[in-house]
């Protein structure tokens, strides 16, 4: 009897690990091609999936150096990929440290305070949440370009636009944040207000030190949330100095100018970087995601 | 610490006093410059502000005043604004206010008859003097030395010129810089003609092209014809009924919704578009929830080694940011040089046009989106197994069941029902999947006989985009009532979710 099943255990096992290799085959396959043709010379140049020559022509393109062509001429990248990065690390280091700002006061009143209207602001927010901005782009653009009219540094085409448009969406960081204080025993701070602590003390010297991890949390999220928004920069962003890499990327594959290698390169030097941030914090952040934060 | 109380209790509302003043100096000038919306917002925002920050009551509504506000205006109020809009006939055509409309005409000039002047910028000490020369006689005049501020328009007068000026000519390149200024110039010539700029070195009679009349009328000055505001098209109309631009937004009540659901040329993409995607949401949720949860189980399998290498890989999909695997996809199918189509014409000998045919196209989105999409279902489903208790397959063990009667009886049914809110939402997510489609085929290849363009692949929020910003001619207020119905389908899942979250909560308690 006991040798039956591990026959068939052995072939179950067998079969499982085909199936776990070819599905990792296909998730690998996107991953190692496009660092294949980053390598590889010319935009359409075809090979094998380890390249026969390697030329870095892609990488010194992406990071802005003059490229030699095979007929001899100098060719200046014309897509600012550095330039591209540095604007998103900027709009997001700055989003995701106002989202910080924005959501751990509120989270805090929500999660210690008593105050009329509390649990329909909380229900407010969740529902908030589930609308996409998406649909209300169209208003959004009307908005900015008139708010730019009075304050050009708020108006179309402004890394600072896009900064306020991002720091409504902080309703899932309220509830994350909201979920972390709860879990942090309420007599602590207590102890302080008997010892003569005002609540906003209490909040600012007693409470906000021990919840630092999830405001790094709150604060990785934002930012990767940020890099990888592209809707609304899309609208906001017009000129090409001023465009965040998930913009400026779709510049790469026009049918007119396909610049496939080129965009390899820029693709590893943009995403290496932030796919690693989410793998590293990915322990951390599995209470965030399983609690509405999804793609696909 | 040291701060003597009665100083501190003095401080706190003379610095209010002091923010709420430069506030409302703010509040004035953005209302002078006729945003009266965006005033009233900022003039709500700092009533609230002085509000909760000086009464003792409202302690709680301090610390949630920045982050429900932030939530207000930028989520809040663009989603009502959209729905505002969708009864406008906002569009390039009627782009601006009806004050600014209006405003652009009067400042609207004509070439009145008369001499034309050739004109230079000399400059003298530091300055720039307006030389204008008779373009018939030669007859030369100049104004006073002026700094050439862009100021408010000014009006200079010009005296006959009997020496020659000495100073350099300002080059063409500057000229143009300066034009705006020079625009807004009006020069008094001896004779008592009024000149003003008609070229970049040329100053001619002009006159205002209209003038306001008291009843909101303008009158033509070149023809004496009247032109009036039509508040149904959003055009000043002449009594003809020709229309003149620019046109300005007015409200046309339910007309756009009335041509999505009536116009043959909206009506028909709109439904295509619908159904697709229906079918592109529920079809990912499928295929993603079908292979996370085979997946998850497999690698809840003990006998089964180097599972955690599986998951490290098998989880690469969710890390790497949504716009670089799409685009990554897009070029690796490419038609004719795309690395898949490589690898199938030397196995099979076929390059299916992955880019060109609906039906394909529509293949090879659901194929992307799946490879993006199953990593987050196989984490959920992992941590929903890891619940289960494992003493269940242990009887099911001694039953003699095997592992596809584990799944089907144990596995699946205790897993399903805290995972219906999740899959809704994954819905609607992809209800909403804007970038995977704009990235990828922009929703091409395009429908025929259509009036605005739509995409075989587009999902109704890609149709708006493109409505909207695309090349259709900025369709602002079809496309905003457009969204309005995709958030109340939104609105109806919602619902939806909320009601079997309760469903999944409620035994618990």
């Amino acid at each position: 009897m006991a040798i039956v099943i591990d026959k068939s255990q052995r072939w179950r096992v067998l079969a499982a690990h085909a199936f776990l290799i070819l599905l990792c085959a296909l998730v690998l396959f996107p991953v190692l091609m496009t660092i294949s043709i980053s390598f590889r010379p010319g935009n359409f140049a075809t090979g094998s999936l380890i390249p026969k020559t390697i030329s870095l022509e892609h990488w010194r393109f992406a990071l802005g150096l003059p490229v030699t062509n095979a007929d001899g001429r100098v060719i200046i990248p014309d897509l600012p990929v550095l330039r591209w990065v540095w604007n998103s690390v900027k709009v997001a280091t700055l989003s995701a440290g106002l989202a910080v700002l924005l959501s751990t006061t509120a989270a805090y009143a929500f999660a210690r305070l008593k105050f009329a209207g509390k649990k329909a602001s909380l229900m407010g927010l969740m529902l908030m949440q589930m609308f996409p901005t998406i649909l209300a782009l169209i208003a959004i653009h009307a908005i900015f370009s008139r708010l730019g009219h009075s304050f050009p540094l708020f108006g179309i085409d402004s890394p600072w636009a896009l900064v306020l448009a991002y720091s409504g969406g902080i309703a899932l960081y309220i509830w994350t944040i909201k979920g972390f204080y709860e879990t942090i025993p309420v007599e602590i701070e207590e102890a302080a207000t008997v010892d003569g602590a005002t609540p906003w003390q209490a909040f600012w010297r007693v409470l906000l030190p021990m919840a630092v991890p999830i405001l790094m949390v709150v604060f990785l999220l934002a930012f990767i949330g940020a890099v990888n928004e592209y809707p609304v920069a899309s609208v906001l962003l017009r000129s090409q100095d001023q465009l965040t890499i998930a913009v400026g990327s779709k510049q790469f594959l026009y049918a007119q100018k396909y610049l496939w290698g080129d965009f390899a390169a820029a693709a590893i030097l943009s995403g290496l970087p932030i796919s690693i941030v989410f793998i590293l914090a990915q322990r951390w952040m599995i209470s965030g995601l399983t609690s509405g934060a999804n793609k696909g | 610490m040291s701060m003597p109380q009665a100083l501190k209790r003095f401080l706190q509302p003379a610095l209010m006093i002091l923010l709420s003043l430069v506030g409302l100096y703010v509040v004035a000038l953005v209302y002078a410059t006729g945003e009266t919306l965006l005033a009233g917002i900022m003039l709500v925002t700092l009533a609230g502000f002085v509000w909760i920050y000086s009464s003792q009551k409202t302690y709680a509504y301090r610390y949630l005043f920045p982050g429900i506000g932030a939530a207000l205006i930028f989520v809040v109020f663009p989603m009502l604004y959209t729905i505002r809009i969708g009864f406008t006939n906002y569009s390039s055509k009627n782009l601006l206010t009806f004050p600014r409309a209006t405003q652009y005409l009067l400042e609207e000039t004509y070439r009145a008859e008369g001499a034309t002047y050739n004109s230079t910028l000399v400059s003298e000490g530091g300055r720039w003097r307006l030389r204008l020369e008779d373009a018939d006689s030669g007859a030369a005049f100049a104004t006073e030395p002026i700094a050439l501020v862009p100021e408010k328009p000014q009006t200079l007068k010009a005296q006959p010129l009997n020496v020659p000026l000495a100073g350099d000519e300002m080059p063409m390149m500057d000229l143009i810089s300066h034009q705006a200024f020079l625009k807004g110039l009006t020069v008094l010539m001896p004779d008592g003609g009024q000149i003003r700029m008609t070229g970049l070195r040329e100053f001619a009679p002009s006159r205002m092209q209209y003038t306001r009349n008291k009843d909101g009328s303008l009158t033509n000055n070149q023809d004496q014809s009247l032109l009036r505001p039509n508040m149904k098209t959003g055009f000043y109309e002449t009594a003809t009924g020709d229309t003149v631009d620019p046109g300005f937004q007015v409200d046309i009540g339910w007309k756009n919704y009335v041509e999505i659901f009536t116009d043959a040329g909206l009506r028909e993409p709109f439904w295509k578009i619908f159904i697709w995607t229906l079918v592109f949401s529920t079809l990912t949720v499928v295929f993603c929830t079908t292979l996370g949860m085979v997946l998850a189980v497999l690698l809840s399998w003990e006998s089964l080694r180097f599972r955690s290498v599986y998951r490290l890989v098998l989880f690469l999909p969710y890390a790497i940011p949504g716009f670089i695997s799409i685009l990554v996809f897009k070029g690796l199918f490419n038609n004719n040089s795309g690395e898949i189509n490589l690898l199938l014409s030397t196995l099979f000998g076929i390059k299916p046009t992955w880019f060109s045919d609906p039906f394909l196209a529509k293949t090879m989105i659901l194929i992307v989106n799946t490879w993006l999409g199953f990593p987050y279902m196989m984490v959920i489903c992992t941590g929903l197994i890891k619940a289960i208790p494992n003493d269940l397959y242990e009887a099911s063990a001694v039953a003699g069941a095997g592992p596809i009667t584990n799944f089907f009886r144990i596995t699946m049914p205790l897993i399903i029902k805290p995972l219906t809110p999740i899959l809704i939402s994954s819905f609607a997510f992809n209800f909403n999947n804007f970038v995977l489609i704009n990235l990828l085929t922009g929703g091409l290849p395009d429908l025929l006989n259509t009036t605005v363009p739509a995409g075989t692949t587009d999902l109704l929020v890609s149709y708006t985009y493109r409505m909207a910003f695309g090349d259709a001619g900025q369709k602002f207020g079809l496309g905003a009532a457009i969204s309005t119905v995709i958030f109340l389908m939104v609105a109806v899942i919602s619902l939806i979710q909320i009601r079997s979250t309760r469903i999944v909560e409620d035994p618990k308690r």
